[in-house]
Order: C-alpha cells, then structure tokens, then sequence
C-alpha cells in the first residue's frame, strides 16, 4: 500500500507541474501584452511600464516561470492588480462556495443513486427496474446547466419556492441552505442516475458471482446475500466514482455557479476571464487544478484501500 | 426417417442476414432504434430546416419581440422578434457541424499520439502520459472557457478546435492502452520479422486493431461535445452572434426568464433531444460492439 501511495503521489505532483507550465505557456500565448489588456487602451505608457515591472513581465519568460513556481510553493497566488488584494484571498473566500456545493451534491447523488441501484438489480426486469433504466438515462443526458435553468424556472421563477440567485447571506445557516438547495439539486441529478446505473450494474455482476452462489447454498437469507455480501463488493467502484465525480463537480459546477450568481471559483474564474483579469484567471485555474488532481488522487487511494487489486497495476 | 427440410426463402435470407449484421443488432434494441430515430430527425431537420419554416433565422422584428407562442411563431421569438421555432431549427445545424468535426480533431490527434506513447520509447511515452494527464487535469469547461475568452471569445473554428482538444487526452489514453496490448500481438512480432518498416507497423497493423474502443468512445462523446458547445454559447463563448445555436437560445432565455420562459423550454428541449439521441445510440453501439466495456 505504501508503494502505491508513493507512485500515485509522485505521478500527481509531475502531472499538476505538467498543468501548471501548460497554464504559464496559455497565458504567455495570450495576443497583446498583458499590462495594456489589464490597463485598457487609455493607460499611458509610463503606467503600462510601471505594471509590467511589478508584474515581473519585463523579465525572460524563464525568469517568469522560475518565479511562478517559487511563488506557488511559498502559497502565493499573485495580487489582483485590479483592487490590490491578494488573490488568494479572493480564491479561498471562493473556494468553500464551490467545496460545499459539489461535496452536498455527490453525498446527495451516493445517497439516491445507490438505493435507487440496488432496488433495480434486486428487482431485475420488473416494471420499477425499467422505470428506473428510463428515469436513470433521462438524468444522465440532462446537461446540469439546463437542469439548473428548469430549476430555476420552475421552483425560482414559477412556484418561489427557493431565492432566485446568491449563495446566501454570511452566518445565515438557513438562508444559505435555502441557496444551496437548487444548484445542488440540478448538478446532483445526472450523477444520481449515473451511479444507480453503475450500482445496478455492478451489483448484478456480483450477483452472478460464486461466493455468492456459496452464500446463497450456505442458507443465507436473500437480504444478506444481497446487502452484506453482494453490495459491499459492488460498492468498489462506485466509491472511486464518487471521488472522481467530486473532482469532476469542483470544475464543472462552473454554469451552475454561473447561472444562480454563487460566487464560487467557478464564478470567479469565469469573471476574470471577462475582465482579462490574467492574476485572479492564473489563481484561480490553479486552485481549481490542484483540487481537481487531488480529489482523483483521494479516489485512486481509496480504490486501492478498498480493491488490493489496484495497488498491483 | 423424414429429413427436415431447413431452407429460407430469398426473403426470410435477407431479413437474417439484416438481424444479425451489425446495424440490424443496434436497430434491433429499444434504445438503438430510438437514439436512431433521434438522430435521424435531427439530421434531417438540419438538412431541410430552410424547407420546414418560412422564417429566416437572423431577420429581427422588433414589433414582435417577446412574443409568445402562436401559429404565426410556434415557440414564440426572442428578444429580438427572431422566430424562435426557425432558430432552434438551425440550431441543430451548429450542434453537428461544432460536435463532429470535434470530435474528429479529437480522434486524429489522438491516434497520432496515442499510438506514439503506446509503441514509441519509453520515455517518449511517459511523456507524453504526463501531457496528456496534465491537459486532463484542466477541468473541461473551464478549460474551454479560459481558452476561449483570451483568444478573442466567440468564433467557430476555434471553439470547434478548444472542444476537440479537451477530448484529445482521454482518447489518446484509451489508443495508448490498445496499442500496448496490439503490440504484444504475433502478427505484429511477424511484421516486424519480415522487415516491416515502422510507420508501415503503426498504420497497417496496430491502428487498424487498435482504434476499435476509440470510435465507441468518440461516438459517446458527441453528446458531451453539443453539452459543452451550447454551454459556451449559453456564456456568450461558442458560436458568434446572430448564428442561431440552442445554447444562444438559452442565454436569451435566461436573461428573460421571468417574462418569456418558452425560450428556456423549447431551447432546453432540442438540448435534450440531441443529447439523448446520441447517447442512446452510443451506448447501443458500444454494447453490441464492445460489451466488455459496458459498466454504467
């Protein structure tokens, strides 16, 4: 286990490195300079002169990328030269909009998906189990961005059920649960059908299996089969699923965050790449490339905790 | 002892040899023949869209903007008093012509490479293994959104470019895995016997019997591909305006959502469709094709 963690450790420091010099060499490939894009056609040359110093733009690229690297490793991000805060801040005031919003919604989707999974494979080929083949298949294809806008128009606009935009008022529990319920609900129903029909899948493969059919000629009463033996095997996969729907759900609630005004990362990046805010969009890519790496990693380690298999490939 | 007489007419030959040739295994399920009909309709409607309306996508009628559904406009119009049915129409013509030639940059570059770090040396290999991890490792659309904005926002050929390299990493992965097991094959050990050249082992052995998961794959990704092109239109990234796309048609719709929610709808609606089309296809292909890699 401890050589696996080495390796899977290892291989995720050099791939978040690989990111980090394809994410210099991108902003470095932009057209124009940077500080007249930040500054804005008016800026006079003197200004423009003055940015590119204290951006360090006026080294070699090397040079640049040396500092990047140095900076990131002292856990510093940049400023945002547009309001002098520091970008981390901006980043990690973010950060928990979007942590909160794709953790509740995989625990919400493992929650539904996997009894909604397990009663398809149990009750294979009744009616139930083809009405949750259908309702499964017709989450899936929903893009969580337009499950978001249904939302929205539906419980928001229509019935007012739920606030409309925001991620709740500061140390307002219920009013921030109250913003937290429609994002969570549209990015968590695709992964909710994905993991009843991963859970149906895998459970019936286990079904098939030989301790199985051991148990079942042992005199073990079907729901034991089923749940103690069956569904704790099945559940491998679907746990490393989880994790790398985490890490999928960190970047990709971005439309979500977008569409409700949740001001998470997501958020954030997308509007400072509309104000060609090149610190914060550099942040902000970062954070989001670090969390992305190492949920994956947190899933291969817990696939490999629970599969020894794993460990070996 | 009677001998039973086992013939087919020309007919009852035909219609076997059709059930189990390999269309007539997709066209043969439920889902293969739905996602069929889905996809077909969609082809057609971007085929024939100017035969289907007597609207023109792009003439704005500001006397009209707004204007709900009717038998004048079936879905109503948009801001603009742009007929809403005859956008979302031509709609389907953006989400084929972005998604396929996307996914085909995706499938060449991959090929290319795939096979590279699969057959080439090791450590070109690993290599490039950390290429494509570290493009992976970019969330999908913020990749796409990132690259998008800084090269100028909304313009076609790039958009169909950035969509076809978020999908490249993956692929290669996937050609890279059947290259390593191809290579271990005797027939590419006899290739090279015979003198075989090294490009001449790459394009007529290995890429042939390598690339089989791969179009499964990228057949599962087309609605993936339309997801992210009508997400980056919703942002105002994708297709430059006035070009209709059903991801500009949700960006209108939600900017009037509380006064003209049909925009939201029947945008959302075709999205759907597309998207269900082709994964109810996909997914019939990759079990008749590839069973073993069914999971989910």
């Amino acid at each position: 286990m401890f050589t696996f963690l080495i390796r899977r450790l290892g291989i995720t420091v050099i791939t978040v490195m690989g990111s980090m010099i394809i994410l210099f060499t991108l902003i470095q490939l932009i057209p124009g300079d940077m500080a007249t894009t930040l500054l804005g056609p008016r800026a006079t040359p003197e200004l423009v002169e003055s940015l590119r110093i204290r951006m360090g733009l006026d080294k070699p690229v090397i040079v640049q990328l040396g500092h990047f690297f140095y900076n990131l490793l002292r856990g510093d991000l940049g400023t945002d030269v547009l309001n002098h805060l520091p970008v981390s801040m901006l980043v990690f005031h973010a950060l928990p909009y979007t942590v909160v919003l794709a953790l509740s919604s995989i625990i919400i989707a493992g929650l539904l998906g996997v009894p909604l999974g397990t009663y398809a494979a149990s009750h294979r080929n009744s009616l139930l189990d083809k009405i949750t083949g259908i309702v499964s298949i017709s989450m899936i294809t929903t893009p969580p961005f337009l499950a978001g806008l249904f939302a929205l128009l539906i419980f928001s606009v229509q019935l007012n059920w739920f606030p409309t935009i925001g991620g709740g008022e500061a140390g307002d529990f219920l009013d921030q649960l109250a913003h937290l319920i429609l994002p969570v609900a549209s990015l968590a129903l695709g992964w909710v059908g994905y993991i009843a029909r991963l859970t149906r899948s895998t459970l019936l493969e286990e079904l098939n299996a030989d301790y199985i059919r051991t148990a079942r000629a042992k005199g073990l009463s079907e729901r034991v089969v089923l749940y103690k033996h069956a569904l704790r095997e099945a559940l491998i996969p679907v746990i490393a699923v989880v994790g790398i729907g985490f890490g999928n759900l960190l970047g990709g609630a971005v439309l979500t965050e977008i569409i409700f005004h949740r001001p998470g990362l997501g958020y954030l990046i997308f509007n400072a790449v509309k104000s060609r805010n090149f610190p914060v969009l550099q942040g902000g890519l970062v954070i989001a490339v670090f969390l992305y790496s190492l949920a994956n990693l947190l899933a291969d380690l817990s696939h490999g905790f629970t599969d020894p298999r794993i460990r070996l490939e | 002892m009677p001998r039973l007489e086992l013939t087919l007419s020309g007919r009852q030959l035909i219609w076997h040899r059709f059930r189990t040739s390999s269309l007539g295994k997709v066209l043969g399920q439920f889902s293969g023949a739905l996602g069929t009909i889905l996809i077909l309709a969609i082809i057609f409607v971007a085929i024939f869209a100017p035969c289907l309306t007597p609207h023109d996508p792009d003439v704005i009628d500001v006397f009209n903007k707004l204007a709900p559904p009717s038998k004048t406009h079936l879905m109503g119009t948009d801001e603009l008093g742009r007929d809403l049915f005859t956008r979302i129409l031509y709609g389907s013509r953006i989400a084929l012509i972005v998604s396929l030639p996307a996914i085909g940059i995706g499938v060449i570059i991959s090929m290319l490479l795939g096979v590279i770090a699969g057959y080439g040396s090791t450590w070109v290999g690993s290599l490039l293994l950390i290429l494509f991890d570290s493009v992976r490792a970019f969330p999908t659309i913020i990749f796409a959104i990132t690259i998008m904005a800084l090269t100028g926002g909304a313009n076609l050929p790039i958009l169909i470019a950035v969509i076809g390299i978020t999908r490249f990493p993956g692929y290669s992965r996937l050609i890279r895995v059947q290259t390593l097991k191809v290579r271990e094959n005797d027939y590419i050990s006899a290739a090279k016997g015979t003198g075989c050249s090294y490009m001449r082992i790459v394009f007529r052995h290995i890429l042939p019997n390598a690339i089989g998961p791969l179009f499964i794959q990228a057949a599962m990704d087309i609605p993936v591909v339309i997801t992210i092109e009508a997400g980056l239109s919703f942002l105002g990234l994708g297709v430059p305006p006035p070009t209709p796309s059903w991801g500009a048609v949700l960006r209108s719709g939600y900017a009037y959502v509380r006064t003209s929610p049909w925009m939201v709808v029947f945008g959302g609606l075709a999205l759907i469709v597309a998207t269900l089309g082709f994964t109810l296809l996909g997914e019939t292909l990759r079990d008749v094709f590839d069973p073993k890699l069914r999971r989910a």
